[in-house]
């Protein structure tokens, strides 16, 4: 099955790191990407850019609503995702654990759905 | 959509007058139901991980067994046969629903389990053990566990499990259904954990047990008939747990735990009904034989030599048991249990119980100040026993307007008649 691990997190908690420690998280994150490939799970991954630079989007009456930011106004904010291909929840709820987000923030664990998942 | 079942087997009035062989059929098909529903269960949603689908094929194949069994007569191995029927409507049944691609990896599933089935032969694998773990998934809301489990384990309907959990009938179902779709959906798998991640899992599917066994207290009298009591269905689990498990202490310990509250049950009210607090009942009026299973299991559990929850809490009623027994006061061995209980598991509950094992030691005045503090926890201002400990304490050291106050707390928080009747009794002969 292909989940997503969505990886939630503080914002301001990363700009209040000094260089090296950005560095270090840096490098956990992509220590963990080649875990993943190397397991052969891993389907894709990204960063995302930060919740300030998020625009948000809808059609109301064949009227485009575009608005500055993004659609949740909460402390944590989504950070980035993984989507992996595992055989079950367990697989994934393990996945999720060695994720560094899961130390500083919430991974939430969703399946996909639909014939390619 | 499940469809609504009972665990009895609900055959309609239309079938009920009939022939020898027809009442023999209802018997059979019955007692597999009870032995085998959670076997059939968890082998047909196994691979599908569908557990809805897996009730729906298997109540069918029972109301097929009804009509077959009276003409042909009960086949060798009843389970085979329900198996077989059962695997036959959920292919119909996807057959129905979907067509095209998402069909054929449907089918394909049922397809390797038909083979599965056919490879068992006359012995159907025991997957109980894995339900049980699905159900008790810490991706499943904690408050679902167990009726999950008593509905897909032993086939309980949703509107007998919602009126031993004090909820609408509706509700009980709506949650049910949803917890179905999440196992699905979500994907969790049905296995037994590994063993570095076991006790932890296994804790919430004691809990879950457990869970249904406190819902079977609350009626001790057995008086009402609306509310089903789900003690029986308890014991069932717990001793398939340790039949599963049988070298796992805590399942054990349980198992202890159980029998030893069980086996007080009818010590706990007189003969008209009225509530005996433990102190005051009569040991003749034990279970003799339950409460020596338990000493025998706890001891067995000892000896593995991992201590947890239900063998500490299974230790503190066998510690009861031998004081009330040998009028022999243990209260330093109980504050010790305590103590250790409060560690490993700390609650208000233990502290309430811990501080009124203070009071036969040290006095009411010490016990009050071990009590929980109320604005430390906010869900002890609805907790009956915290009110009813306090007067009871409050009561000793002299403050009687305080006792008072906290009986009527007491009073109006309990929903038993016959704890309501001594709550009042004490708070009237307060001086």
């Amino acid at each position: 099955m292909k989940y997503i691990l969505m990886a939630y997190v503080q914002e301001s908690g990363w700009t209040s790191l000094t260089k090296a420690q950005q560095e270090e998280g840096m490098a956990a994150y992509r220590a963990y990407n080649e875990a993943l490939s190397k397991a052969g799970v891993r389907v894709g991954s990204s960063q995302l850019g930060p919740s300030s630079s998020a625009t948000t989007v809808r059609v109301v009456n064949a009227k485009t609503q575009v608005l500055d930011g993004p659609f949740a106004d909460s402390k944590e904010q989504l950070g980035g995702y993984f989507i992996i291909d595992v055989p079950d929840l367990d697989a994934a709820i393990s996945w999720a654990t060695r994720c560094p987000a899961s130390g500083h923030g919430i991974i939430e664990v969703r399946p996909l759905v639909g014939p390619s998942a | 959509m499940p469809v609504p079942r009972t665990n009895e087997f609900d055959v309609p009035p239309e079938q009920r007058n009939s022939s020898e062989g027809d009442a023999q059929s209802r018997l059979t098909a019955e007692a597999v139901a009870r032995r085998s529903y959670g076997k059939l269960v968890a082998f047909l949603a196994a691979r599908t991980r569908d557990v809805a689908a897996a009730e729906d094929a298997l109540s069918e194949a029972f109301a097929s067994a009804l009509e077959d069994w009276p003409r042909n007569g009960c086949p060798s191995n009843p389970e085979a046969w329900l198996l077989t029927v059962a695997r036959r409507k959920s292919i119909d049944a996807v057959r129905r629903r979907s067509t095209g691609e998402a069909a054929t990896g449907e089918l394909q599933l049922l397809a390797e389990g038909l083979e599965a089935a056919a490879a068992a032969g006359a012995e159907i694998p025991d997957r109980r053990l894995a339900l049980m773990f699905v159900c008790a998934h810490p991706a499943i809301d904690a408050g679902v566990r167990a009726p999950l489990i008593l509905q897909v384990v032993l086939g309980l309907d949703a509107t007998m499990i919602a009126s031993a959990f004090l909820v609408s009938p509706a509700a009980m179902g709506q949650r049910l259904v949803r917890a179905k779709g999440k196992i699905r959906q979500a994907g969790i798998p049905f296995s037994v954990p590994e063993r570095e991640e076991l006790p932890a899992r296994l804790d919430a599917v004691l809990d879950a047990i457990y869970a249904a066994f406190g819902e079977g207290w609350t009626d001790p009298g057995g008086t009402d008939v609306v509310r089903r009591d789900l003690t029986e269905e308890a014991f069932f689990l717990a001793r398939l747990v340790t039949e599963l498990l049988p070298e796992e202490p805590e399942a054990l310990g349980l198992l202890a735990l159980m029998l030893h509250a069980q086996a007080r049950r009818n010590a706990r009210r007189s003969a008209d009904g009225e509530y005996v607090p433990l102190a005051n009942q009569d040991p003749e009026l034990w279970d003799a034989k339950m409460i020596a299973e338990a000493e025998a299991l706890l001891r067995h559990a000892g000896a593995l030599g991992s201590l947890g929850r239900y063998q500490l809490e299974g230790a503190l009623q066998s510690a009861h048991v031998h004081r009330c027994r040998t009028g022999q006061p243990n209260w330093a061995d109980v504050v010790q249990l305590y103590d250790a209980l409060f560690a490993l598991a700390g609650s208000p509950v233990v502290a309430i119980n811990r501080a009124l094992a203070i009071a036969q030691m040290h006095g009411a005045g010490a016990a009050l100040a071990a009590m929980p503090e109320l604005a430390a926890d906010a869900r002890l201002a609805e907790y009956q026993p915290y009110w009813a400990a306090r007067a009871e304490l409050l009561a000793k050291t002299g403050a009687h307007a305080e006792a008072r106050q906290a009986y009527e707390i007491a009073i109006g928080l309990e929903r038993d008649p016959a704890v309501r009747r001594f709550l009042q009794q004490r708070q009237v002969t307060l001086p």
